[in-house]
C-alpha cells in the first residue's frame, strides 16, 4: 500500500454539552463564554478557548466541547445561569465519539461527506454539521492539516473503518 | 481486409507491442490501440453477434457511440460484460471475448433466427406468447429468458475497489474537445473554479483528427497549449478518461472517472464516481455521426466515415484496401482526404444528394476520385465482412444499376449533436432543419433552484458544427457560465478558427427513398437490438404512434448504447410513416448514465465491512464474546438469545425466560429511544404527542404512553419519566428513537414553533441495563447505594442516585410483568455495570437473556408491541386501550381521526388472547377463516395472529390477535390457516396469560 493520505486516531473521553437556548441573549452568550473562555461563533462556525470550544450547532443550538471530567461541572454551570431562560443543556460526552484525522484532511473528508471541504470555503474555525457516507458527522478544522470528528457512539466503529479507508487510498 | 497501414497512428507507439487475446487467440497490438483498433490491424472485422438475429457484426464507430462490438472483458472475478471495444484501451494480457454466440463466433446456430427474421417483427414476442395463458409461466417465459441478454454476467465476487469523491466547482465542463478546452479556458481566465471531464484518454477530438487549424497553429499544437494553460490555474482540475454522466436539480452532477482498467495494475480504485456540484454545467459533448439506412447496412466492413478517419489517423489502421463513401453531406469528404493521404483506395463517393458542390467536394474530385451524385447503396453485400456494394438511384426503388466492389463502405449520414446531458434535467430541443438535428433551445434551458438555466451547451453539442462559429460559441459559453457563478475576470481572446463553406446536407432517412420492404427489412436502425427500417414502419401502421410507445414496441434505442446512433434516424422514420414533421413526433428521454457505470462506483466505498453502519451497544462486544445469536433491530445488532454450547435456539430462548421469571435476569435495553423534552410549554407538548395526559404526571413518576399520527395509527408507545416541573424523559421504541425525535421537531418546528419547548435525542449518552425477575432488588442491594426498597421507589416511579460505583437513573417499570429495575448509567461505564451485575448476580442465578425471551415476557402479560400488534392500520381502541387515551383533553395528535366513521366502527378487530386447543403454536400471521368466499373467490377471514410464541412458563403457545368482535366472543374456537394447507383450532382468551393481577411486578 502507498502512503497514507491522513492518519486518523479516535480521541479519548472528550466532555460535550448541548445548549439549545436563544442564541441572541446576553445571559446566554456571557454563560458561555464564562464556562468556555470564547465567544458564541457564527453560523458554521466554531470558536476556541483555553480550554473549551463552542461549535454553531443550529441557529437556536451550539455544542460546547471540553475537557471529559468538566463536563457535568459545566452542564450544571450553564443549567444555573440560564435557570431564568428558555433553554436546555444536556451533557451529552456520553453519546458521541471523536476522531482526529491528520494530513491531507480535504481528501479523505471529500470522499466521504458531501460538504464543500475545499480551501475557499472551508478553513480553521470552520465546522460543519453534515454527513459521512451514511451517517450524521460534524467536523471542523483546527489547523490546515487537522480536523476533529465527532460522531454517535454507536457508530463509531463503522466511522473509524470509513476514515481509514478512504485515509489509506492514495490515487 | 482490414490492416495496420505501415505507416501513421498520432495515437500508437509502433516501438512497443503488447499481446492480448480475443476469442483464445493472442493477438498483437501496439500501446495506444484500443481494442477496436487493434482488433481491425489483426483484420479481425467480425467482433460479435446481435442480440435478436444473431447476425455477423463488426466495429462501426470509433467512440462510446458503438453499439456493435461490445466484449466480455477479463476472466473470472473480473469478468465484465458489454464493453464496448472502442472505448477499452489496449494493455497487456487484455483478455476479451465475444458474446452472444454459440458455439463459436464464426458458426453461430443462433444464426438460424436471421433465416427466420421475416417471421420475427417488431412486437413478434408480444403477439405470440398470448395463449394459452398457463404457457407463460413454464414455457414461454424460461425460453425467452435463456435466449435473452447480451453477454454472461460474472460469479463471483468484485476484486477492486472503488471510491466516491465529492467536488463543488464553480463551472464544470463535460468534453475535452476543442469547444471544452475554450470554455475551460475561458472560464478558469474569468477566475472560476472550473471541472474539465473528458470520456477518452485524449483532448482535442474531431479538430485533431480532422487537422483543424486554431489561432493559425495545427489544432494538435492548440490542444496541448491550452492543456498547458489550464493546467497552470490553480481553481482548474482537469481530469482525463472521465464521463460526464449525468445532470441533476440543483447543478448536481455525476461524473465517472476510470483509474486503472487502461492499467490494471496501478494500484488506485479501479473507478471513481465524482459527486459534482457545479454552478454551471458546460455540454461540450460533441456531436454523433448518424449512419445511412440502407439494405446490408450492419455488415461488417459498413462504419461510419469519421470512424475511418479515426482508425487512420488516430491508429494507422485501415479498415481495408478499398472504402467506398456514401454520404448525404460534405463531412464524409474529409474521410476521401484521409484515406489518399494515407495512399488506400477509394472506390467511389456516393453522394445522395441530387448535386452539390464546395471546396472539399472539389478537392477530392480534383484528385481523381470519382464522385457520383444523386446515387444511393441498394445493398451492400457480404455475410462476414463486405465485398461489394450494389448502387441504384436515391429517388428510385433500388433498381441496381451496377456493383461495385469494395473492403469496406464509409457512411455518413450527417450529424446529430450529443444532448443527453442538456435533456437530463428537463431542457428543451429545437429542431434544426438545416442540419436535420436536434439542438438544444437556449431559451428552454434545464432550470436550477434560482429558476436560472444551468446547463451551457458548447461546440457541436449546441449544434454549432462549423469550427470557427463552435469556438466563438464555446468561449462565450465558458465566459458566461463562469460569469453566471461570479467570476468576471478577463476570459481572454476567443480562438480564430475558420468554418468551411460546405454545401446543404440533404436528409436521407431511407437509402434509396422508395426502397421496397425486402430492401427496409435489411435497413438497421438499432444494431444492438436488430430493429430495421420495416419494423418501426410496422409499429406505426399497428398504431403505436408516440415514439415512446414505438420505442418500447421495437425495443429501439432499449440497448446498453441507448440508441446513440438509432434514435434520430428511428424517430424520422415514425415521423415520415405517420405523416407528422420530426419536431411534432419528439424524442424518447435521455436518462442518466450517458454510457453505462460500474456497479462498483455507485456502491463506493460500501461493501464489505463499511457497506452499511452497524450500530453497537456499549455492551456489543460482551454479547458477541458471550454466544449471541444477533438479530437486527434497524441498523442495531441485538441480542436474540444468547446460546450455551451446544445448546439451540428454542431452548436458549425457553432457558432466559424461566431463569428470568423464577430467578433474575438482565437485558441489554441500551437501544430504547430516550428523548429529552425541556420548557415551560412541555407538559402541554407532550398532551398532544401522546393520547394519555402527560402533563399531570407527578415529577419522579413514570407513564406508560401512546403515540399516534395526525390519521389516528399507533405509530409508538414507551414510558415517560417527569424529571422537574418543565422537563420530561421520554422513552420510545428501539426503532422509533430517531423518528419519533423527528416527528416532536417537524410538529415543533412547523406548527407550533412559539412553543417554549427544547427536544434532544439521549438515546446514545447512556446504557440502560434492565434487571428484572423475583430477584432483581436483592441483586443490585448487593451492590449497594441508593435505596430501591418497594417504599422509596414503588412501582412506575424512577430516582438518581449511586448504585456502586454508578452513576444511576433507575426506572422501576416493567415490561415482563416480574419485580423490574430499568437502569441508565452513562454509557462509558455501561460495559464496566453490566460486568459487576454479572459478577454480583451469580450467586443469584442472574443470566443475560434476549430480545425473543423479552418477546415472549411481554406477549406472556399482554403486552403490545409496536411492529406486531401494530402494521400502521391499528388504533390504540382496536388494542383495547382506552385506557391510555385521555377523556379529558380537547386535543391530541390523532384524536379528530379516531372519531372517523371508520374508525369508530364496532366491527374493527380488536385484540384477544388466542390459546390453540391443543396447545401448538399457531403460525405468524395466520388468518382466522369464516364460512363462504368473497367477491373474488377468496376465503372470508375475520382476524389474523400479531404475536405468537410457545410459552415456556405455560408449556404450551400462546397467542395475540385481532378478531372481528373479539373481546365479545371469550371463549368462542376460531379456525386458523396454516401454510401449506391444514387448519389450526384455538379459542379466544384474555391476552394477558400470566398474573394478570399485576402482583409480581408490584412488589
Amino acid at each position: 500500500m502507498s502512503e497514507a493520505l491522513a492518519t486518523v486516531s479516535r480521541l479519548g473521553p472528550v466532555g460535550m454539552i448541548t445548549l439549545k437556548g436563544d442564541l441572541a441573549s446576553a445571559a446566554l452568550s456571557k454563560a458561555v463564554s464564562d464556562l468556555a473562555g470564547c465567544a458564541l461563533p457564527g453560523a458554521l462556525a466554531v470558536t476556541e478557548g483555553r480550554d473549551a470550544a463552542v461549535a454553531w450547532m443550529a441557529p437556536d443550538e451550539v455544542l460546547v466541547v471540553l475537557a471529559h471530567d468538566a463536563a457535568r461541572d459545566g452542564v450544571g454551570r450553564l443549567a444555573g445561569a440560564l435557570a431564568a431562560e428558555h433553554a436546555l443543556v444536556a451533557n451529552v460526552s456520553e453519546a458521541r465519539s471523536v476522531f482526529e484525522i491528520k494530513g491531507d484532511v480535504r481528501a479523505v473528508l471529500a470522499k466521504l461527506t458531501p460538504a464543500d471541504v475545499s480551501e475557499a470555503t472551508f478553513s480553521p474555525g470552520s465546522f460543519r454539521r453534515t454527513r459521512l457516507a451514511q451517517v450524521p458527522v460534524a467536523f471542523w478544522m483546527r489547523d490546515a492539516e487537522t480536523v476533529h470528528l465527532i460522531c454517535f457512539r454507536s457508530v463509531d466503529v463503522y466511522v473509524s473503518d470509513l476514515l481509514r479507508n478512504a485515509a489509506a487510498q492514495r490515487a | 481486409m482490414s490492416q495496420r497501414l505501415p505507416t501513421g497512428g498520432r495515437l500508437i507507439d509502433r516501438s512497443r507491442q503488447i499481446t492480448f487475446q480475443f476469442n483464445e487467440e493472442y493477438l498483437k497490438g501496439h500501446p495506444g490501440d484500443t481494442l477496436a483498433s487493434a482488433l481491425l490491424a489483426n483484420d479481425k472485422m467480425l467482433v460479435g453477434r446481435s442480440f435478436k438475429y444473431h447476425r455477423p457484426r463488426g466495429v462501426v464507430a470509433s467512440g462510446a457511440e458503438e453499439p456493435n462490438a461490445l466484449v466480455a472483458l477479463g476472466k473470472s472475478n473480473r469478468m465484465e460484460p458489454n464493453q464496448r471495444a472502442t472505448t477499452t484501451e489496449l494493455y497487456d494480457r487484455l483478455y476479451a471475448r465475444s458474446q452472444n454466440h454459440w458455439p463459436s463466433l464464426h458458426f453461430d446456430i443462433g444464426w438460424i433466427n436471421n433465416l427466420l427474421s421475416r417471421f420475427l417483427p417488431a412486437g413478434f414476442y408480444y403477439k405470440t406468447f398470448m395463449h394459452p395463458r398457463p404457457f407463460w409461466k413454464h414455457v414461454f417465459e424460461p425460453f425467452i429468458r435463456q435466449s435473452a441478454g447480451l453477454g454472461p454476467a460474472p460469479d463471483k465476487p468484485d476484486p477492486d475497489t472503488y471510491e466516491h469523491t465529492y467536488a463543488h466547482v464553480d463551472v464544470l465542463v463535460v468534453g475535452g474537445g476543442v469547444a471544452g478546452l475554450t470554455a475551460a479556458l475561458a472560464a478558469g481566465r474569468a477566475g472560476a473554479s472550473v471541472m474539465l471531464v473528458e470520456q477518452s484518454a485524449q483532448f482535442g477530438g474531431r479538430a485533431v483528427v480532422d487537422g483543424d487549424e486554431i489561432d493559425g497553429q495545427a489544432a494538435g499544437i492548440w490542444v496541448k497549449n491550452a492543456l498547458q494553460e489550464l493546467d497552470n490555474m490553480p481553481s482548474v482540475r482537469v481530469l482525463d478518461r472521465t464521463m460526464g454522466a449525468g445532470v441533476y436539480d440543483h447543478g448536481y452532477a455525476l461524473a465517472y472517472e476510470r483509474l486503472t482498467d487502461h492499467a490494471p495494475d496501478l494500484e488506485a480504485p479501479r473507478h471513481r464516481l465524482w459527486r459534482v456540484r457545479a454552478k454551471r454545467v458546460v455540454m461540450a459533448s460533441g456531436a454523433y455521426e448518424r449512419p445511412l439506412s440502407f439494405g446490408g447496412n450492419d455488415i461488417p466492413g459498413v462504419m461510419l466515415a469519421s470512424a475511418v478517419r479515426d482508425y487512420v489517423v488516430n491508429y494507422g489502421v485501415s479498415p481495408g484496401p478499398s472504402t467506398l463513401i456514401v454520404t448525404n453531406n460534405d463531412s464524409a469528404y474529409r474521410t476521401a482526404l484521409t484515406l489518399l493521404d494515407a495512399s488506400l483506395d477509394v472506390a467511389a463517393v456516393i453522394d445522395a444528394r441530387e448535386t452539390a458542390s464546395s471546396p472539399l467536394i472539389e478537392q477530392v474530385k480534383s484528385r481523381g476520385v470519382r464522385v457520383d451524385f444523386g446515387k444511393a447503396i441498394a445493398k451492400a453485400k457480404g455475410v462476414n465482412r463486405v465485398h461489394s456494394a450494389a448502387i441504384c438511384a436515391q429517388t428510385g426503388d433500388g433498381t441496381v444499376l451496377e456493383d461495385i466492389p469494395c473492403d469496406a463502405i464509409a457512411m455518413s449520414g450527417g450529424w446529430s449533436p450529443v444532448v443527453h446531458l442538456w435533456s437530463h434535467c428537463g431542457g428543451k430541443l429545437n429542431w434544426d432543419e438545416a442540419g436535420a438535428f436536434f439542438r438544444p433551445d437556449p431559451d428552454r434551458p434545464p432550470l436550477d433552484q434560482n429558476g436560472e438555466g444551468f446547463v451551457v451547451p458548447a461546440g457541436a453539442a449546441g449544434g454549432d458544427l462549423g469550427l470557427g462559429v463552435a469556438l466563438a460559441g464555446a468561449h462565450g459559453a465558458g465566459k458566461a457560465a463562469a460569469s453566471d457563478a461570479g467570476a468576471a475576470g478577463d476570459a481572454g481572446a476567443t480562438p480564430e478558427a475558420e468554418t468551411p463553406a460546405e454545401a446543404p446536407l440533404k436528409p436521407v432517412w431511407v437509402m434509396p427513398e422508395n426502397a421496397k420492404i425486402k430492401l427496409r427489412q435489411k435497413m438497421w436502425l438499432d444494431y444492438q437490438n436488430d430493429v430495421k427500417v420495416s419494423d418501426v414502419q410496422l409499429a406505426a401502421q399497428e398504431g403505436f404512434q408516440s415514439v415512446e410507445h414505438t420505442k418500447r414496441y421495437t425495443t429501439l434505442g432499449m440497448a446498453t448504447d441507448q440508441g446513440k446512433l438509432s434514435n434520430i434516424n428511428g424517430l424520422a422514420i415514425l415521423s415520415s410513416a405517420l405523416s407528422e414533421p420530426i419536431p411534432q413526433v419528439g424524442t424518447t428521454t435521455f436518462r442518466p448514465p450517458f454510457t453505462p457505470i460500474s456497479m462498483g462506483s455507485i456502491a463506493g466505498e460500501a461493501r464489505g465491512d463499511i457497506f452499511q453502519p452497524l450500530r453497537r451497544t456499549p455492551i456489543h462486544d460482551w454479547h458477541a464474546e458471550n454466544g449471541a445469536h444477533w438479530e437486527p433491530v434497524g441498523h442495531w445488532r441485538r441480542p436474540y438469545c444468547f446460546q450455551r454450547p451446544g445448546e439451540s435456539v428454542e431452548h436458549a430462548v425457553a432457558r432466559e425466560v424461566t431463569n428470568t421469571r423464577l430467578k433474575v435476569g438482565l437485558l441489554d435495553a441500551s437501544t430504547l429511544g430516550k428523548i429529552l423534552v425541556k420548557g415551560s410549554d412541555a407538559g402541554k407538548f407532550l398532551d398532544m404527542m401522546y393520547t394519555n395526559m402527560m402533563s399531570s404526571l407527578k415529577v419522579g413518576r413514570c407513564r406508560y404512553g401512546l403515540m399516534c399520527s395526525e390519521n389516528g395509527f399507533l405509530i409508538d408507545d414507551g414510558v415517560v419519566a417527569r424529571l422537574s416541573e418543565d422537563t420530561f424523559l421520554c422513552h420510545t421504541t428501539t426503532g422509533g428513537a430517531d423518528r419519533i425525535h423527528g416527528h416532536m421537531e417537524e410538529w415543533l418546528q412547523t406548527e407550533w414553533w412559539d412553543w417554549k419547548v427544547f427536544t434532544v435525542n439521549l438515546t446514545e449518552q447512556f446504557a440502560q441495563i434492565a434487571v428484572v425477575g423475583p430477584k432483581a432488588r436483592a441483586v443490585l442491594e448487593k451492590l449497594g447505594g441508593m435505596d430501591l426498597s418497594a417504599e422509596a421507589l414503588p412501582f412506575m416511579t424512577w430516582a438518581d442516585g449511586k448504585i456502586g460505583v454508578f452513576d444511576a437513573r433507575v426506572f422501576r417499570i416493567s415490561f415482563s410483568g416480574e419485580l423490574s429495575y430499568e437502569v441508565a448509567v452513562p454509557a462509558g461505564q455501561g460495559r464496566a455495570f453490566w460486568d459487576a451485575l454479572l459478577e454480583v448476580g451469580a450467586g443469584f442465578g442472574i443470566m443475560p437473556y434476549g430480545t425473543e425471551a423479552l418477546h415472549i415476557m411481554r406477549a406472556e402479560k399482554g403486552f403490545i408491541m409496536i411492529g406486531d400488534e401494530t402494521d400502521g392500520t391499528v388504533i390504540p381502541q382496536d388494542l383495547g386501550l382506552h385506557w391510555a387515551i385521555s377523556k379529558k383533553k380537547d386535543d391530541y395528535l390523532g384524536k379528530r381521526a379516531q372519531v372517523r366513521s371508520h374508525m369508530a366502527n364496532p366491527d374493527r378487530w380488536q385484540l384477544v388472547g388466542l390459546e390453540t386447543t391443543d396447545g401448538t403454536v399457531l403460525e405468524d400471521g395466520a388468518y382466522a377463516v369464516e364460512t363462504g368466499v368473497n367477491g373474488n373467490g377468496q376465503t372470508k377471514v375475520q382476524g389474523r395472529v400479531t404475536s405468537t410464541y410457545h410459552s415456556p412458563t405455560l408449556g404450551r403457545g400462546i397467542a395475540m390477535g385481532l378478531v372481528r368482535h373479539g373481546p365479545d366472543r371469550m371463549g368462542e374456537v376460531l379456525s386458523f390457516t396454516r401454510i401449506g394447507g391444514g387448519r389450526q383450532e384455538a379459542k379466544i382468551v384474555s391476552p394477558v396469560f400470566y398474573d394478570s393481577e399485576g402482583e409480581k411486578q408490584n412488589v
